[in-house]
């Protein structure tokens, strides 16, 4: 078997929330506040096969977009490591993890923020190609032009400005600019989430064309569920941090192994749902500052054993290919 | 049943430095007591200014041009503001998407709900405080007493959201305009707040309007839905008849987009094309430039056809027996 386009080996990220100022002058006068840790990712571990459509789901504030960003080589790990073909990214040389970043990119929820208003998007979609030199600068223009009309944009459209643009528009450009730098692996952050319904089909059969095409990988980020669904071989659902389930996508909405898993997928709304019975699942997502010990969804677990209090459960292959963290796989 | 709100033919139009923009363009539809109404659409069509055209929160350079807001028989356009005050908040009441439309950042929660019973009811202040515990009961936040003394910081997104609703069942309106109240919500939040929002109402016969562009959640939570595209109703009727029968071209593809409606992995359905600005719609059907279904007949207004009772839709071409 050949080594996986992306491991993730035990990654965790923690983030330091400095003390504000109040806390500050409170300090001075004898108390002791200390900074807030936050493990916005906890030993996670995860592989993608080349040609893999990986979706990562869970609430907002678990940590998907930090794993993201991790996988991106955007922000360091705090601790393990993220391997591309097989080689540890943080032992490469500096032209090769230039290289390696380039070979992964990201699109972002908000397409807006993300591109530059003052320049046109012609140049927007040519500079990192031209750049990098990637593209002969008497083939730019050319070869611009081709990664619009793969994105459905018109390349007479290449002088114009961002704001000139319709959402599902913009979104098409960070897409073209992303590809413009022939990637072999996509990180897509809640890609379509800020589009309207109508758009989001457009957008989401462009990604699977792209697939298609240019044999691409993927990291699918979202909250939405019936998007991943859709689009993924296989999922990974997150819970404040950690990796509770992973599975192959059918399986997965089949039979949720994992409490919080079932609990999420029977929550999602769908249009043959009618006039349903929401029946809730209990309690607030807790605050990732101060996650309750043991399993981290114990207080809201319909199952909790007394054990799930205080040990956490590993993560384990329960079936071939199924993955799951949960206590009740212990027990026969 | 008890008709408590009926809208006719409302226009609701803003004037911007490029010209008028008619947000809402001859809307009408009808809420009974107890009934949930949802109204959905994408961003831009009109949903939210057809709920503040109903709560008299249009503000220049806004105003409502024409048509009917009867509130339990009682026409709301032209209300002297004072006289609006009365209704709002107590007979009819908002939610926002942002709970912080309605919450002061910077006062306890009970002080805000015990200041809002007052407001509106001559009652002493440890009724007032039953009465907002009773509330927070409602919408399923535990231990109300102990969050009374909170600030809306202190709660969660989730939390925050409730305590809105909370608010709004104070009086125990006869009418409420919910605006996108889930949409920012995780999954498993939003389902206890659609779980207590669909016991109220059944319960106290409350009529809500469900403002989403979300048809997945209209599906499970409405009676009867209405579909909006660039300022107009394009379709109502039974949740049941408008999503599994729709018979606008819109509506029907929109469903037919669905991940949900397609096979896994292949192509979705989609429309094509993108929404059009309000700013140079031209005569004739909005929808005209993305529809399968477009011919001469659509360069004039659609007619609206009213197959059967509560039952609408506005296209020269309408879908029969549904199907995309
Ligand atoms: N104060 C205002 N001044 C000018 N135009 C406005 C104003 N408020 C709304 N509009 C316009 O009215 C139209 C309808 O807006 P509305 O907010 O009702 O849309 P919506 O359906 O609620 O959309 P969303 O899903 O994005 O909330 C839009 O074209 C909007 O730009
Ligand atoms: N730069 C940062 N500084 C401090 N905390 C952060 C930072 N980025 C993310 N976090 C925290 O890490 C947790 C996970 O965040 P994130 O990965 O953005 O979640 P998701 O994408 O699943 O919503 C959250 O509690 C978030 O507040
Ligand atoms: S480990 Fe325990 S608390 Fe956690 S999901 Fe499993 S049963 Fe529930
Ligand atoms: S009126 Fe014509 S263009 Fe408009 S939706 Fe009906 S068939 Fe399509
Ligand atoms: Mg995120
Ligand atoms: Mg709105």
């Amino acid at each position: 078997m050949t080594a996986p386009l992306i491991e993730v080996r035990n990654v965790s990220r923690l983030f330091v929330k400095p003390i504000d100022l109040a806390q500050q002058i409170a300090n001075a006068f004898g108390a002791h506040q200390r900074p807030e840790i936050v493990h916005a990712v906890d030993d996670v571990s995860f592989a993608i096969a080349e040609g893999e459509v990986v979706g990562l789901v869970g609430e907002s504030g678990c940590g998907k977009s930090t794993v993201g960003r991790v996988v991106a080589g955007v922000l360091d790990p705090s601790a393990g490591q993220v391997r591309f073909r097989g080689r540890d990214v943080a032992e490469l040389g500096s032209e090769e993890r230039r290289q390696v970043k380039l070979k992964t990119q990201m699109i972002f929820q908000d397409p807006f923020a993300s591109l530059n208003p003052r320049m046109r998007i012609g140049m927007t979609i040519g500079e990192a190609p031209r750049h990098h030199g990637l593209v002969a600068a008497e083939e730019l223009d050319a070869y611009v032009d081709d990664v619009m009309a793969r994105c459905g944009l018109e390349p007479g459209f290449k002088r114009r400005y961002p704001h000139q643009f319709s959402g599902g528009q913009r979104q098409r450009i960070s897409i073209a600019r992303a590809l413009a730098v022939k990637p072999e692996f996509l990180i897509c952050d809640e890609a379509v989430a800020a589009l309207d319904v109508s758009i989001q089909a457009q957008i989401l059969n462009l990604f699977m064309k792209l697939r298609a095409e240019l044999r691409l990988t993927y990291l699918f980020i979202s909250h939405d569920l019936g998007v991943v669904e859709h689009l993924s071989d296989r999922v990974i659902v997150m819970y404040l941090g950690r990796i509770v389930e992973m599975a192959p996508t059918e399986e997965l909405f089949r039979r949720p192994v994992h409490p919080y898993a079932q609990a999420l997928l029977a929550e999602v709304p769908r249009i043959s749902k009618r006039r349903s019975r929401f029946a809730p699942v209990k309690g607030e997502i807790p605050s990732p500052l101060n996650p309750p010990p043991g399993c981290h969804f114990h207080p809201r677990c319909p199952h909790a054993l007394p054990r799930c209090r205080v040990e956490a459960p590993a993560l384990r292959e329960i079936a071939p290919g199924r993955w799951a963290a949960c206590h009740l796989n212990d027990t026969p | 049943m008890a008709e408590t709100l009926r809208v006719e033919n409302l226009r609701t139009s803003f004037l911007t430095k490029w010209g008028e923009v008619t947000a809402v363009d001859d809307v009408s539809f009808s809420v009974d007591a107890g009934e949930i109404l949802g109204i959905v659409g994408e961003s831009g069509s009109g949903k939210t200014v057809t709920g503040f055209s109903i709560l008299g929160l249009i503000d220049p350079p806004g105003r409502i041009k024409g048509g009917r807001i009867l509130f339990q028989d009682e026409d709301l356009v032209g209300l002297p503001e004072n006289r609006m005050r009365e209704y709002r908040g107590k007979r009819i009441a908002m939610v926002f998407q942002d709970p912080m439309m309605t919450l002061n950042p910077v006062l306890r929660i009970d002080t805000q709900l015990i200041e809002s019973v007052l407001a509106h009811d001559k009652v002493d202040r440890v009724t007032a405080r039953q009465r907002a515990r009773d509330a927070l009961g409602q919408v399923g936040i535990p231990s109300p007493d102990e969050r009374l003394a909170s600030y809306p910081h202190q709660f969660s997104g989730g939390m925050r959201q409730r305590v809105a609703i909370a608010m709004a069942l104070l009086h125990r309106p006869a009418l409420i305009v919910a605006d996108e109240p889930t949409t920012a919500l995780d999954v498993t939040i939003q389902g206890q707040i659609l779980f207590e929002v669909q016991k109220l109402c059944k319960e106290s016969r409350t009529a809500l309007i469900w403002i989403s562009h979300d048809l997945s959640v209209v599906a499970g939570l409405a009676d009867r839905v209405a579909v909006m595209y660039a300022g107009k109703l394009v379709e109502q009727g039974s949740v049941d008849d408008v999503l599994d029968r729709p018979m606008h071209p819109y509506t029907s593809g929109l469903i037919g987009s669905l991940p949900s409606n397609n096979i896994r992995g292949q192509p979705l359905r989609q429309i094509p094309g993108m929404t059009p600005s309000l700013l140079n719609l031209s005569a004739g059907c909005a929808f005209r430039t993305r529809c399968p279904r477009a011919d001469a007949a659509c360069l004039e207004s659609p007619p609206v056809s009213v197959p059967a009772s509560g039952r609408e839709v506005r296209c020269a071409h309408p879908l029969v027996g549904g199907g995309s």
